[in-house]
């Protein structure tokens, strides 16, 4: 998404980024649970500048019948940038960038969704990111999970993400698009927080073996911060009239 | 309660919506936690309709494959007819005579037979009250609402049907047949079971509907 700027200052003497944010701060987050009406469930987040939108069909039948599984259901993810979303016009078609992201996002869900509960069924979900600002796969996770909790899929547990990262020499929570061009690396992180389980791990860059440690702990931190965030959504939602357990 | 969130650690019977972690029980779904001595569950307050067996369900007939019709049961699973429920066992009814008896688009009523992770939900008209469906307004509700539309002991169902003198014949899989002679009666009979469906979180919801009921305008 563009060239490496080598001008901006990433990250001033008092410790203050090129945003404005500390180091161990994430952008704002807002999460709207069941924006939309055909969809079985839905979400809308706001990840700093991302905004993106998730939909989310099924259980339902599967066609092609051949992809279909007598044991488990099927999970398929469909993240797609429009080409709007970016300052220049991105192409509407599937890009190698956007595979690699529907499959890693279909990676780091299932382990939390049981498919097992309907076998011969798929459940679609549609990842449109409307406004992209560095970390979309991290905020398109989020979404996703929200949506399908709100289509009222049983799950093990909701996935929240968010990304870590070394910008100026400095372990960094929540990477936005100019410390990702310019920074040192960028580690997005999948997390389900009441199993303690990592389900999204990836790493852009070079760490040392304390880094690398460092930013781990520092991204799943950035993650229960997202998690809350999911869960007030959910009950927003569903437990608004004081009608709370 | 979300999926993921903790409810209890005691060893109770695991019921709906709910799944063993270690020796944490942990709710699989948004919902309310209901833990009673030896079971507990999550009342789920969203999501699609599953099959049980023994469940009246409304489906619409899409297509006839075979020896049986496939109904749209509003789940992610087709529901089928077979043949020899309706022509009688050891019978073989040609396709002309099953389009006759049960078209593309009829409306049913039916019971879930038999359903298992195998095969698609069997589902049976052969029993009293149940099959074709002439006449009425078809509705379709969230099926976690169900419950709800029901009340406890039918509190809920029966407030509405003596206040309109409408029938409602209610499918566990969230589609409504209202049918009733005054229009005006209909009408509020499908306002109560809107509303239902739209605010069955608030406590007070059978005052609630009895109030909109007693009033005059719809």
């Amino acid at each position: 998404m563009g060239g490496r700027e080598a001008n901006v200052v990433l990250l001033d003497e008092n410790g203050i980024r090129s945003d404005g944010r500390k180091v161990n701060e994430t952008r704002k987050v807002t999460i709207k649970a069941g924006v939309l009406k055909n969809a079985s469930g839905s979400a809308y987040i706001e990840f700093g500048g991302n905004k993106i939108l998730a939909g989310v069909f099924g259980p339902r039948d599967v066609h092609p019948k051949h992809m279909s599984n007598p044991d488990t259901g099927i999970l398929r993810v469909r993240y797609h940038m429009e080409p709007f979303s970016v300052s220049e016009r991105k192409k509407p078609a599937p890009s190698r960038r956007e595979i690699e992201i529907s499959k890693v996002i279909t990676e780091a869900l299932r382990p939390a969704v049981m498919l097992e509960k309907f076998p011969r069924t798929a459940l679609d979900v549609y990842l449109e990111v409307l406004q992209a600002d560095g970390g979309t796969r991290c905020a398109a996770l989020d979404a996703a999970s929200v949506a399908i909790a709100d289509a009222g899929i049983p799950m093990r547990d909701l996935v929240c993400s968010c990304a870590a990262g070394k910008a100026a020499d400095t372990i960094i929570l929540d990477v936005n698009n100019e410390e990702d061009q310019a920074g040192q690396a960028d580690m997005p992180i999948g997390y389900m927080p009441n199993l303690g389980k990592i389900t999204l791990l990836q790493l852009d860059g070079v760490l040392t073996v304390d880094e690398y440690k460092k930013c781990i702990e520092l991204g799943l931190e950035g993650c229960k911060q997202v998690y809350e965030i999911q869960k007030n959504a959910l009950r927003e939602k569903y437990f608004s009239d004081g009608d709370n357990n | 309660m979300l999926p993921g969130d903790f409810i209890t650690t005691s060893p109770l019977r695991l019921q709906d919506n709910v799944v063993l972690d270690g020796k944490r029980i942990i709710s699989t779904t948004i919902g309310l936690s209901d833990v009673s001595t030896d079971n507990v569950r999550v009342i789920s307050l969203t999501g699609i309709y599953i099959p049980k067996i023994d469940d009246l369900v409304i489906g619409r007939i899409e297509y006839i494959f075979g020896n049986s019709w496939f109904a749209d049961i509003n789940s992610c699973y087709q529901g089928m007819l077979l043949g020899q429920d309706v022509f009688g066992r050891g019978s073989y009814p040609t396709n002309s005579e099953m389009k006759n008896r049960l078209g593309k688009g009829d409306i049913i009523l039916a019971k879930i037979a038999n359903f298992d992770r195998q095969r698609e939900p069997l589902i049976s008209i052969a029993d009293k009250n149940l099959g074709k469906i002439d006449s009425g307004e078809l509705i379709k509700i969230s099926p976690s609402k169900i419950p709800r539309l029901i009340g406890k002991q039918g509190s809920m169902i029966q407030t509405i049907e003596g206040s309109t003198n409408a029938t409602i014949t209610v499918g566990q899989n969230g589609l409504i047949i209202v049918s009733c002679d005054e229009t005006n009666g209909l009408l509020k009979a499908l306002t109560a079971i809107r509303m239902i469906d739209e605010q069955a979180h608030i406590i007070n919801l059978t005052d609630k509907v009895k109030k909109m009921l007693e009033s005059n305008g719809v």
